[in-house]
């Protein structure tokens, strides 16, 4: 028999303020294994851990229940308080008489009795409890980066600073990623490449970062310290390593007329092509899509002229597996289809752009070499309107925008329409608004100043209707302020296009078992405390995979991520969690029920010699759990019809005492 | 009536133990009563001559016997198998629980079977014999002077008259004519419990499971049923050999059952077959099996050694379980 000491916690007036938790520990004085319980203001304070130590030495105690607040928050603070004691730590059981009790119950007495039941249970369990010692396990000394956007090279090359490997696996030929389609950044104007370049250039020169781009990650194994990996190079048909970027072979690429997806198609690119000028690695790829000579055998002009003999039209897909300790998810973002906007014109005008087009628009290197001009004739426009929120904060039109807010959309915008003011004066420009969104350091003097000192006509209002006309969009909106309709007839319509994450994401965080909210962005493992990090160990967050976000907020976080994986990849070893399946071989059928809904791949099975009760052997096949890949998730335990499989620390004994308990 | 004989299979029986190819026979023997049919193994051709039985009540799944029938067995062992069996017999090979190259399976066609409490029904108590011939039973019993005619296809049983196929999905040997796989009404039984409101099925379910005796026949016939050692024979469990002692207990035990057998069970229908209390049990499980059917796609057990049921088994493209929930919605 056990013998327990019951410490409930007042958690100030958080638990105290909707539990009689004097009433509570006199209750649970008497269940059976009880022989002491207390209660005390702040448990996980030095002083309550003393209490508990003391409690254990004085009174023999051999489990330990605390009623306090959800496990996640201090089961570990108090593992570590019954080590201290000389218990096992997984001695400790947590009642959560906060989240679940204290926190959602108004009245006292409901919420006493709650806490008690909630206490019988984790008496009941830790009655059951044993001894369980984590294995360890070594951490590959090597983090992978998934996506090379700002957010991932940030996160590389602060690792790689530390003195770490670091992979970096983007799906594009280039990483870059969607900074290096914009012209200036908010609220400094910096020219966007300017400040991103040098770290793509510091990326490929650092010895420690290797770039896998045009690839894909496939598969995930493994937990914590060793993963295993599969990343797909896609054939790019040229050989990375030979090709110096020259660039004869675009210009000599008969095959002119393929959308360029780096402009967003406002202008065209060959079949063979290096996305822009800066591109990291700097190397040529041939779009198997658009290049006759994959296509039908016809052609192979590239190879003729390329000097170096990079081009290779047989190059396959290229399966590598590699391990890593950690895991870095930075996806980043894509603005989301405007297709589902009719009232926005913007498949019936190429005049009605995004903002991201009105990027390209704008900048020197994109399809119009910086000026500004219109898509549909290429002339001047000279009344543009900006529309705000398009598909954000959009509750009642969820099929087609995203209820969140973007974020990012009121600063571009605002610089936007004050670049436009700043270049081209005699050019209108109207913004329609819901609300102007700017916290951040120097965000709201940006927009003050665009609005002050640039003439920038803002509006309250939304815009009901865009109707092409002519050469003129016909704009239909409200002035909220005023009370009136307002008719604008303008050259040149951007919509501030809501941002949702990479299609790539759900995928991602399925193989890699990290949790993801409603609208796809990942879910950090506590919102205020760990931001950067993924509830599943060993995978961190970077950027606006988590949540729209800025650039300075992206590399903050990006360099934030990047000290958890350096944190990491420090330690020489692991300890792992004791709480994984076994199987009793003697009741196990071998059925394969348990391998089946395994998502790590932890159980196996073996030929095993059994001495029967007649003293003859039989060999049957049972499941063997390897513990280092087991992650205790508990799919076998339920999937297995005989029972045979059992969780350590979750063992369904000890789930039914806790239910029994509940239901007495 | 069944259009294979009784002669054609103890013919290829005897002559597969003649020829080695097997030594033994995994077959159908004499009961007590001519309804009352038993599965039995034979060795030789004289005791085979002797009880070997095939007639319209031989409703047995053999699949199951192979489980704990072979460990000794020294060669081959000859099953029958009807198109119903070789889904339970697949089952068990893609759950390894018997080893395939110790069996010759041989599949045989099967008319459907007669329920012996049907008949009982029309001609009472205290059959004496039953002479199957035709589309007609010859029922004698004790207390009628002339022996009572009653047509085959009213006393076939509910899993016959809903037989879901006529194909064998696995054989060595197939003897007759194959048949097809069937686009059965079977599920036609399910959909009126589920119109019935909670209390009324509450009342159903209550009525039949109040009649159980415990006496485990059909988790012993069942072919998913085939655990080294069943949860109800652990002492660890906290559900083991519980007589049902309240109402509680007896529904809460066809309910594990039909938990641990879901997506596992073929709908050989062998539990409502040998439940004592004529409990339609096999409900139960059909109702698990339309409701997967539904939520994530037609499922059949065993139509194929190896796959996987979606109860067990693990995907990345696995639907939350919300979308489950959903999903099925739009189909009801």
């Amino acid at each position: 028999m056990q013998r327990v000491g019951v410490f409930v916690c007042w958690c100030g007036s958080n638990i105290a303020g909707t539990v009689d938790v004097q009433a509570v520990s006199e209750a649970l004085k008497n269940e059976p294994g009880v022989v002491f319980s207390t209660n005390y203001q702040y448990m996980c304070s030095q002083a309550g851990q003393n209490m508990i130590i003391d409690a254990v030495k004085e009174h023999n105690l051999t489990g330990i229940v605390v009623c306090s607040c959800s496990p996640r928050m201090h089961e570990a603070t108090f593992r570590k308080t019954a080590a201290a004691a000389g218990l096992n730590p997984y001695m400790v059981e947590i009642a959560n008489i906060r989240e679940q009790c204290s926190w959602v119950h108004k009245d006292m007495m409901t919420g006493t009795e709650k806490a008690i039941i909630l206490g019988k249970a984790a008496v009941a369990k830790v009655n059951l409890n044993t001894p369980l010692t984590p294995g360890e396990s070594p951490v590959t000394k090597r983090a992978l980066v998934i996506g090379g956007g700002i957010a991932g090279i940030q996160t590389a090359l602060d690792i790689a600073d530390a003195g770490f490997e670091v992979d970096i696996v983007e799906k594009k030929p280039t990483i870059g990623g969607k900074m290096a389609q914009l012209d200036k950044t908010f609220p400094t104007l910096d020219c966007a490449a300017c400040i991103l370049t040098p770290k793509m250039v510091d990326v490929a020169q650092n010895e420690k970062i290797r770039i896998f781009s045009y690839s894909e990650v496939t598969d995930v194994k493994g937990f914590v310290g060793n993963f295993d990996v599969t990343i797909k190079k896609n054939a790019r048909f040229v050989k990375e390593d030979i090709c110096t970027g020259c660039g004869a072979c675009v210009e000599k690429c008969p095959m002119k007329k393929v959308p360029n997806e780096f402009n967003l198609g406002m202008d065209n690119r060959s079949a063979i092509y290096i996305p822009f000028a800066q591109a990291v690695p700097k190397v040529a790829t041939i779009d198997p899509n658009a290049c006759n000579m994959l296509k039908n055998g016809k052609c192979g002009l590239c190879a003729k002229v390329c000097a170096a003999g990079a081009i290779d039209y047989t190059q396959k897909d290229e399966y590598i597996e590699e391990k890593y300790g950690a895991i870095v998810v930075a996806t980043g973002f894509n603005p989301i289809s405007m297709e589902k906007f009719d009232e926005f014109a913007y498949n019936q005008s190429k005049d009605v752009i995004t903002s991201l087009e009105f990027e390209r628009l704008t900048n020197a290197a994109g399809p119009t070499a910086g000026k500004l001009l219109r898509p549909s004739d290429h002339e001047h426009p000279h009344t543009i309107v900006f529309v705000q929120c398009v598909g954000s904060r959009c509750d009642s039109c969820a099929e087609k925008g995203k209820e969140y807010c973007s974020k990012i959309c009121c600063m571009y915008t605002a610089k936007h329409a004050m670049l436009t003011r700043d270049k081209y004066p005699d050019t209108e420009v109207y913004v329609f608004y819901i609300d102007v969104r700017t916290p951040g350091k120097n965000f709201d003097e940006f927009y003050r100043r665009a609005v002050e000192e640039y003439g920038v006509k803002y509006v309250k209002g939304m815009v009901g209707k865009v109707t092409p006309e002519g050469k003129k969009l016909k704009v239909q909106a409200s002035d909220l302020i005023a009370n009136k309709q307002l008719h604008i007839d303008a050259d040149l319509v951007v919509l501030a296009a809501a941002i949702e994450p990479d299609q790539t994401a759900r995928p991602l965080a399925t193989m890699l078992t990290a949790s993801m909210d409603t609208n796809d962005f990942f879910t950090e493992a506590h919102p205020k405390l760990r931001p950067v990090e993924s509830p599943t160990a060993g995978v961190f967050l970077s950027g606006a995979c988590q949540g729209p976000k800025d650039i300075p907020e992206t590399v903050s976080q990006a360099g934030a991520a990047a000290s958890k994986v350096i944190g990491l990849l420090a330690k020489d070893k692991l300890t792992g969690n004791p709480c994984v399946a076994s199987s009793n071989e003697l009741m196990c059928n071998g059925c394969s029920s348990c391998e089946r809904v395994c998502p790590y791949g932890a159980i196996t099975y073996v030929d095993k010699e059994f001495r029967m009760p007649d003293r003859t052997t039989k060999v049957r096949r049972v499941a063997s759990v390897n513990p280092a890949v087991c992650q205790g998730c508990g799919c076998c335990t339920v999937a297995c019809p005989s029972g045979a499989m059992d969780l350590r620390g979750f063992a369904n004994n000890q789930i039914m005492a806790e239910v029994d308990a509940i239901c007495k | 009536m069944q259009t294979i004989t009784r002669d054609q299979l103890l013919d290829k029986a005897v002559s597969l133990l003649a020829d080695g190819t097997v030594t033994a026979v995994l077959g159908w023997s004499k009961g007590e009563f001519d309804y009352d049919v038993t599965p039995a193994v034979f060795k030789t051709e004289a005791e085979l001559k002797e009880n070997f039985v095939w007639n319209d009540f031989c409703g047995a799944n053999f699949s199951k016997y192979l489980v704990a029938k072979m460990d000794r067995l020294e060669g081959k062992m000859l099953v029958f198998l009807k198109p119903c069996d070789t889904y339970s017999f697949n089952q068990l090979l893609t759950e390894h629980r018997f080893d395939r190259e110790k069996v010759y399976a041989v599949g045989i066609p099967c008319e459907g079977m007669v329920d012996i409490a049907k008949v009982k029904a029309i001609c009472g108590e205290g059959i004496s014999s039953v002479d199957c011939g035709g589309d007609k039973l010859l029922v004698t019993t004790l207390y009628e002077e002339q022996p009572v005619e009653v047509a085959t296809a009213e006393v076939l049983a509910e899993r016959c008259v809903n037989c879901k196929s006529k194909k064998h999905v696995a054989y060595d040997e197939l003897l007759g004519e194959e048949g097809e796989v069937i686009d059965s009404n079977r599920f036609d039984e399910v959909e009126k419990l589920e119109a019935m409101t909670p209390d009324e099925r509450f009342a159903f379910w209550q009525n039949e499971l109040s009649r159980c005796i415990r006496c485990n026949a059909c988790r012993d016939a069942c072919p998913a049923c085939t655990c080294e050692k069943c949860v109800f024979d652990n002492p660890n469990s906290g559900v083991e050999n519980k007589a049902p002692a309240n109402s509680f207990e007896e529904k809460m035990f066809h309910i594990i059952r039909a938990y641990h057998v879901a997506g596992r069970c073929t709908d050989c229908g062998e539990c409502s077959r040998v439940c004592p209390q004529n409990i339609p049990l096999h409900l139960l499980n059909r109702k698990f099996i339309k409701d997967m059917n539904e939520f994530y796609g037609e499922y059949q057990a065993g139509a194929e050694v190896g796959s996987r049921a979606p109860l067990v088994d693990y995907t990345t493209e696995d639907l939350e379980p919300g979308e489950v929930f959903d999903r099925r919605d739009t189909n009801a």
